[in-house]
C-alpha cells in the first residue's frame, strides 16, 4: 500500500547507543551501538515488516519509536492529526498525546501482563492513566475491546495465570488498542506462541488493522511471518538498515548481500532433504566494536576493498527499494523465486 | 561401515514399540507419551513434528532414560536398541526400558551409542569448567583405554570438525565465552566425540538465528554422512525438519498421528491434523493465502479423552465414530501410516457409520 | 509395529459430516474449582499453596499460640515474675500425677518435703504421698494488673495450699521458672517483631531507592551495605551495648537494643528489595505501563511493589528468629536486657555455670523455648517461600 500520501511516521538518522561501563568507578569505555543511523518512513495504513536477527537492533528501534527508550540522537516524527510531533523531544501534554497515538504489543505473553492485575485492570490501565474513561465507562470500553480480540465477558475479572499463551497475547493486543492509537509497534507478537496459535493471532491482527485503520510496524525474525503480514520490508543488520523495499521485490530480488544470505538461509518446503552448502557463514559482529567500513564486510562473499574502509550510504535503487551497499548496482543477487505473490 | 543412505533396508538400529511414559503429578495424571511406535535404521533419519505438549521431547528423553523420575515414568512398551560390534557380526538387542536408568549398561549406551543435543546449549555445559574438560570427560568415561593426552587430542579434533575456529586455544575456554552458535557446535562436539550410532536433536536450532541455524543444520547433515549416523530430529518447525530427514512422524497429545516418508507427508498429508497444521503456518514460498488456524485449543493434559484426541478440533470429524474409540495406527498407503478413522479401521472397534466395506 | 492389512487408500473412505466447529471444551473439569482458580488473586493463590504445607501451617498455629501465651502471660502463669518461695530454692519441677489414690482422675501433685542429703550436701525434694494438691483450673491467685488497665487475680491454673506448683522448677532464689519464662517471652518475642519492623522500613526505603534509581545513588548505598556487613557482629554489639549506661530504665533499654539490632538487620532486606526491583524493572508489563503513560509513582506502587511484597514477607519471617536469637545472646551475655527485667536471655544467665547445667537442668528450659520458636518461624518461612514462588507460568 505504498502511496504518495504524507507518511505517518518518519525516522531520521536514529541512533541509540548504550554506554558500556567497566572498572571500579564505572567509567564509560565505549558504546553498544544498538541502532546506528536508521532512516525509515511509514505510510498510514501499511504494515512495515522489520526483519533481522539478534543484535540487528529491530527491537531497540521499535522501543525508540514508542519512546520506551530515549534515543541518543536523530528524529522520530509522528503525524498526529494535523500536527507533527518529534517523539524524541516531546514532554508533558504532547507526550500524553503521543502515548495515545502509538502503542506496543510485546513478545512474551508471560511477562507482558502484570500477574497481580486482572484483565479489566490491565486493559483498562491506559484509559485510566490517560484520563480517557473511568468506572462504568471504562468497563464498557474494556469489555468491547476484549470481545473484539476474541475473549469473553467472563474473562474480565480473571487473572493472567488462567489464560494460555495465545489468549494472553490477545489481552496484550487489547491493551495496546484500547486507546485507539494510530501506530502500533508489534514486537515479535507471535514468536513465543505455538505454531498453530500463531495463525489465530496473525489473522486477528489483520482484522483489527482493517477495522481500526491501524498502521503496523511488525518486527520479527521469521521471514515467513514477515512475508505474510507486510506490505514493505525493512532488513536490519547490526543496528543499520541495509535494505528497504516493496515486499515482493525484497523477497525475489534482494539488493543487499545480507538480505540474500538471510533469504537463502530460510528453510523452504520446496527443498526436501537437501541442505544448501555454504549459504551462510560467520556470525554477527560485536556491537561494541564495529568495523570501520560496512558492518557486513566480515561475512560478505562479495566484499571489496572499499567495503572495508567506507560505510555505505542508503541509496535509492529504483522501484521503491533503498539499500546500503557499495556494490548494489553491480550485483545480481538471488532471492526466493517462489515468494512472488 | 558402508551405509546405504538411500537404500530401503538398512539394518535396524532402534525400534520403539507402543511406548508409554506417564507423569504422576499432584494435579493428576499426564499421559505425555501414550502409545508411540517407530523405527530408525542405521544411517537414516527420522523427524518428529509436533507442538508443545505433544510428547516429542519426552519420547526422546525416554530413549535416553533421562525422564525426570519422579514424577515421570515409562509405564509400557519397548525400546529395542540393536547394538552391533565394530565388525557388525555380533548383534545384541537390548530393551532399554528394562535397564535401570543409572545402571552401568545404560550409562554406556548414553553418550556412546546415543548422543543428544538440546535447545539451550547452556544446560549441557557447566559454567565452571572449560568446554574442553567437559568434552574430555565424556571421552574418558566411555573409552576405557585412553589417556588424558589422547582424549585432549580427540577433543581438539572434534572441535575443529564442528567448525570452531582456533580449537587448540578455545578448548580451554569457558562456555560463557562462546557465542550461541559456537556453544551449539560445542554441544554437538560433545555429543559426537564418542562416535554414537544415533544422534537425537531436541529442537537444537530453535533458539538460534536463521543464518546460524543454516550453518548448524549443514554441520549436522555433514557429520551424519561422515559418521554414518542415524538422526532423530525433533522440532515444531516443519520446514527445517523437511530439509533434514527421510521420514517424519507427526505427534499430537502423546500419540503418533501420521508417519511416512518426508515427501509423502508434504505432498500427500493424510491426517487432518497434519493438513490443518500445514494450512496454519506461513510460508516463504507459494501462493500467499489466508492462514487457516486450527480451531479450538489443546485439551488439558489431565483430560481423559475417549476416542481420538484431535476430535475437538478436527474439521473432518465424525461424531459417534471418532469420539467413541481411539483410531489405530494403520498403513493407509505403502509406507504411510496414519491414525484416523477416515482411512478405515483394522479389526478394532467400529461402531455406527463406519468406513464402507473395509471390514 | 502394529500394522493393519487394510487395502491402502489415498482418499478418505468415509465421508465426514458437515460440522459446526465450536471451541474445544475441557473434558472432565470441575467447573467451580477451576473458576475459583481463575479468579483467584495472587494472595489467594499464596494462601492456598501455603495451606498445603502441613508443617508450615502447624508451625504457624503453634506460633500464634505462643504469642497469645506471651500476651496474656499473667493469666497463663500461676505466679508473677518475682514471687519467691522460701524453702523451694532450686526445686526440681513438680511431678504431676493423674490417677488419684482412692480413685478419681485429674492432675495433682504430692506435698514435698525438703531434705538435705548428708552425702552430697544437696537438697532434694521427697514426695509425701499422704497429701495431694489437685491442680485446679481458673483459680484465683496472685493479683496483677492486666495490661496496666485493671487489677485482677484470675489465673489459668494453680493449686490451693502453701506449696507452690513448679512445673518448670524453681531458680536459685525460689522463683517459678514457668511464670518467668512466659513473662520473658514478652520481651523476647516482641523485640523480634519491633526490630524487624524497623529493619523493614529502612530496608525497603533504601533498597527501593537503590534499585529503582540505580546509578550513583545505588553505588553509594551498596558500598554502605558492604561496609556494614563487613563489621563483625558480636564485637560491635558488645561495644555498643557496653557503652550504654547501666542504669537505663528498662523500657528505654529495650528500645535502644531494638534499634541497635535493626541497624545491622536492614542490610539483608535492602539487598532483597534491590535485587527484586532490578529484576522486575525489566519485565515487559512495567514497560507496557510506561508505554501507556503511567507515572513513576503508579509504576512503583501498582506494578513493582506488589511484585515483591510476598518476598518481603518471606524475608521478614526469616529475620524475626535472627532478632530473637540476637536479643537472647546479648541478654545472656549481660549486654542486653538487664535483670530484674525478664527475657529468655536473662533467664538463661542463671544457667551459665556448669553446676546449674548439670544439677538444675530445668533452668535451661527457656533455651528450649528459644529453639522451638526459631524453628517454628523457619518452618513458616519455608512454607511461605514455597507458596510465594512465581506462579505466572
Amino acid at each position: 500500500m505504498a502511496n504518495t500520501e504524507e507518511p505517518l511516521l518518519e525516522v531520521r538518522d536514529l541512533k541509540k547507543w548504550f554506554p558500556i561501563s567497566k572498572g571500579f568507578f564505572q567509567r564509560g569505555v565505549g558504546y553498544i551501538k544498538a541502532v546506528d543511523g536508521v532512516n525509515i518512513t511509514v505510510q498510514p495504513g501499511e504494515t512495515l515488516g522489520v526483519v533481522g536477527e539478534s543484535g540487528s537492533g529491530k527491537t531497540t528501534l521499535g522501543r525508540c519509536i514508542t519512546r520506551l527508550y530515549e534515543a541518543t540522537s536523530g528524529e522520530i516524527l509522528l503525524r498526529v492529526g494535523d500536527r507533527v510531533l518529534d517523539v524524541t523531544k516531546i514532554k508533558g501534554d504532547d507526550l500524553k498525546l503521543f502515548r495515545r497515538s502509538a502503542q506496543t504489543i510485546f513478545q512474551d505473553p508471560y511477562s507482558s501482563l502484570n500477574p497481580r492485575m486482572n484483565i479489566l485492570e490491565t486493559v483498562g490501565e491506559p484509559l485510566l492513566v490517560n484520563n480517557i474513561a473511568h468506572g462504568r465507562e471504562l468497563e464498557d470500553r474494556v469489555t468491547e475491546m476484549i470481545l473484539q480480540v476474541g475473549l469473553r465477558v467472563e474473562h474480565l475479572r480473571r487473572f493472567p495465570h488462567s489464560f494460555s499463551g495465545g489468549q494472553r497475547q490477545r489481552i496484550g493486543i487489547a491493551r495496546a488498542l484500547v486507546v485507539q492509537p494510530k501506530l502500533v509497534v508489534a514486537d515479535e507478537p507471535v514468536s513465543a506462541l505455538d505454531v498453530s496459535i500463531q495463525a489465530q493471532v496473525l489473522n486477528l491482527l489483520q482484522e483489527l488493522q482493517d477495522k481500526f485503520q491501524l498502521t503496523y510496524i511488525f518486527i520479527s525474525h521469521a521471514m515467513s511471518v514477515i512475508r505474510y503480514v507486510s506490505n514493505r520490508i525493512a532488513v536490519m543488520y547490526a543496528g543499520r538498515l541495509v535494505e528497504l523495499g516493496d515486499k515482493t521485490e525484497v523477497l525475489t530480488h534482494p539488493r543487499h548481500p545480507y538480505t540474500e544470505m538471510l533469504l537463502n538461509a530460510v528453510p523452504r518446503f520446496s527443498e526436501r532433504r537437501v541442505i544448501k552448502r555454504g549459504v551462510t557463514r560467520g556470525e554477527p559482529p560485536d556491537l561494541g566494536n564495529l568495523p570501520p567500513g560496512c558492518v557486513f564486510v566480515a561475512r560478505c562473499r562479495y566484499a571489496k576493498e572499499v567495503c572495508k574502509t567506507t560505510p555505505p550510504e542508503l541509496r535509492d535503487l529504483g522501484s521503491g527499494t533503498i539499500a546500503s551497499c557499495h556494490l548494489a548496482d553491480e550485483l545480481e543477487l538471488t532471492g526466493i523465486r517462489g515468494a512472488a505473490v | 561401515m558402508a551405509v546405504n543412505t538411500n537404500g530401503t533396508k538398512n539394518p535396524l538400529l532402534i525400534e520403539v514399540q507402543d511406548l508409554k511414559t506417564y507423569f504422576f503429578l499432584h494435579e493428576g495424571l499426564v499421559k505425555a507419551v501414550d502409545g508411540v511406535s517407530f523405527e530408525i535404521r542405521e544411517g537414516r533419519s527420522l523427524g518428529v513434528i509436533g507442538e508443545s505438549g505433544c510428547g516429542k521431547s519426552v519420547t526422546a528423553q525416554s530413549l535416553m532414560r533421562i525422564v525426570p523420575s519422579p514424577p515421570g515414568r515409562e509405564v509400557g512398551g519397548k525400546i529395542l536398541l540393536h547394538l552391533r560390534s565394530k565388525d557388525s557380526n555380533v548383534e545384541e538387542v537390548v530393551n532399554v526400558l528394562e535397564l535401570p536408568p543409572n545402571s552401568a549398561k545404560m550409562r554406556s549406551i548414553r553418550g556412546k551409542k546415543i548422543g543428544m543435543i538440546f535447545q539451550e546449549p547452556m544446560t549441557s555445559f557447566s559454567p565452571l569448567h572449560t568446554i574442553g574438560s567437559q568434552i574430555m570427560e565424556a571421552v574418558l568415561i566411555h573409552e576405557k583405554n585412553i589417556d588424558k593426552k589422547t582424549a585432549r587430542l580427540m577433543t581438539i579434533e572434534m572441535l575443529a570438525r564442528v567448525g570452531i575456529p582456533n580449537p587448540q586455544r578455545l578448548v580451554d575456554a569457558y562456555p560463557h565465552q562462546f557465542s550461541g552458535g559456537m556453544r551449539q557446535r560445542a554441544m554437538i562436539a560433545m555429543a559426537l566425540v564418542c562416535g554414537p550410532s544415533l544422534l537425537i536433536g531436541d529442537e537444537p536450532t530453535t533458539a538460534l538465528d536463521v543464518t546460524i541455524e543454516a550453518q548448524i543444520l549443514e554441520l549436522i547433515k555433514d557429520l551424519q554422512e561422515e559418521f554414518g549416523m542415524a538422526l532423530m530430529y525433533i522440532s515444531h518447525d516443519l520446514a527445517v525438519v523437511g530439509q533434514m530427514v527421510d521420514e517424519i512422524m507427526v505427534m499430537y497429545m502423546g500419540m503418533t498421528m501420521e508417519y511416512a516418508k518426508t515427501d509423502d507427508i508434504f505432498d500427500d498429508p493424510l491426517h487432518p491434523y497434519t493438513v490443518a497444521l500445514w494450512r496454519s503456518i506461513p510460508k516463504v514460498e507459494g501462493k500467499l493465502e489466508r492462514l487457516r488456524p486450527i480451531s479450538g485449543t489443546l485439551p488439558s493434559p489431565y483430560a481423559v479423552i475417549p476416542g481420538c484426541p484431535f476430535f475437538s478440533r478436527c474439521e473432518s470429524r465424525m461424531k459417534g465414530v471418532c469420539d467413541a474409540a481411539l483410531p489405530p495406527l494403520i498403513e493407509a498407503k505403502p509406507g504411510h501410516k496414519v491414525r484416523c478413522f477416515l482411512y478405515g479401521t483394522s479389526s478394532a472397534v467400529s461402531q455406527g457409520n463406519d468406513a464402507a466395506g473395509n471390514n | 509395529m502394529t500394522e493393519s492389512t487394510k487395502t491402502p487408500a489415498t482418499t478418505p473412505v468415509a465421508k465426514p459430516e458437515a460440522v459446526n466447529l465450536e471451541d474445544a471444551v475441557l473434558v472432565g473439569g470441575k467447573v467451580s474449582a477451576e473458576e475459583r482458580f481463575y479468579y483467584a488473586s495472587q494472595w489467594e493463590l499464596i494462601r492456598w499453596r501455603f495451606s498445603r504445607h502441613k508443617l508450615a501451617v502447624f508451625s504457624l498455629v503453634v506460633l500464634v499460640i505462643i504469642y497469645i501465651l506471651a500476651t496474656f502471660a499473667e493469666f497463663f502463669s500461676p505466679y508473677t515474675v518475682d514471687t519467691r518461695f522460701d524453702g523451694f530454692q532450686q526445686a526440681s519441677p513438680s511431678k504431676v500425677h493423674w490417677i488419684k489414690p482412692g480413685g478419681g482422675f485429674g492432675p495433682y501433685v504430692f506435698a514435698v518435703k525438703r531434705e538435705l542429703d548428708p552425702k552430697t550436701f544437696r537438697f532434694h525434694f521427697k514426695e509425701d504421698t499422704s497429701q495431694i494438691y489437685p491442680i485446679k483450673f481458673f483459680v484465683r491467685g496472685e493479683r496483677y494488673k492486666f495490661w496496666g488497665l485493671f487489677y485482677t487475680d484470675w489465673h489459668l491454673f494453680g493449686i490451693d495450699g502453701k506449696q507452690p506448683l513448679l512445673l518448670f522448677g524453681a531458680d536459685k532464689i525460689g522463683r517459678d521458672v514457668l511464670s518467668r519464662t512466659l513473662h520473658g517471652a514478652r520481651i523476647s518475642l516482641s523485640i523480634g517483631l519491633v526490630g524487624v519492623m524497623i529493619s523493614f522500613i529502612l530496608g525497603v526505603i533504601l533498597g527501593g531507592i537503590s534499585g529503582y534509581f540505580g546509578g550513583v545513588v545505588d553505588d553509594v548505598i551498596q558500598r554502605i551495605i558492604d561496609f556494614l556487613l563487613a563489621i563483625p557482629g558480636l564485637p560491635l554489639w558488645m561495644t555498643l551495648a557496653a557503652a550504654l549506661p547501666r542504669d537505663m530504665p528498662t523500657l528505654q533499654l529495650y528500645f535502644t537494643i531494638t534499634i541497635l539490632l535493626s541497624i545491622l538487620g536492614w542490610t539483608g532486606l535492602a539487598r532483597v528489595v534491590r535485587g527484586k526491583l532490578l529484576q522486575l524493572r525489566e519485565e515487559d508489563y512495567v514497560l507496557a505501563a510506561k508505554g501507556a503513560g503511567a507515572s513513576d509513582w503508579r509504576i512503583i506502587t501498582r506494578h513493582l511493589l506488589p511484585g515483591f511484597t510476598s518476598h518481603l514477607i518471606v524475608s521478614l519471617t526469616f529475620n524475626v528468629p535472627g532478632m530473637i536469637l540476637s536479643e537472647t545472646s546479648l541478654s545472656f551475655l549481660g549486654l542486653g536486657i538487664q535483670p530484674p527485667a525478664v527475657s529468655w536471655g536473662t533467664l538463661l544467665q542463671d544457667a551459665q555455670n556448669l553446676v546449674a547445667v548439670a544439677q538444675q537442668t530445668w533452668l535451661m528450659i527457656p533455651g528450649l523455648w528459644v529453639i522451638g520458636t526459631v524453628l517454628l518461624f523457619n518452618f513458616v518461612g519455608d512454607g511461605l517461600r514455597d507458596a510465594a514462588d512465581p506462579y505466572s507460568r
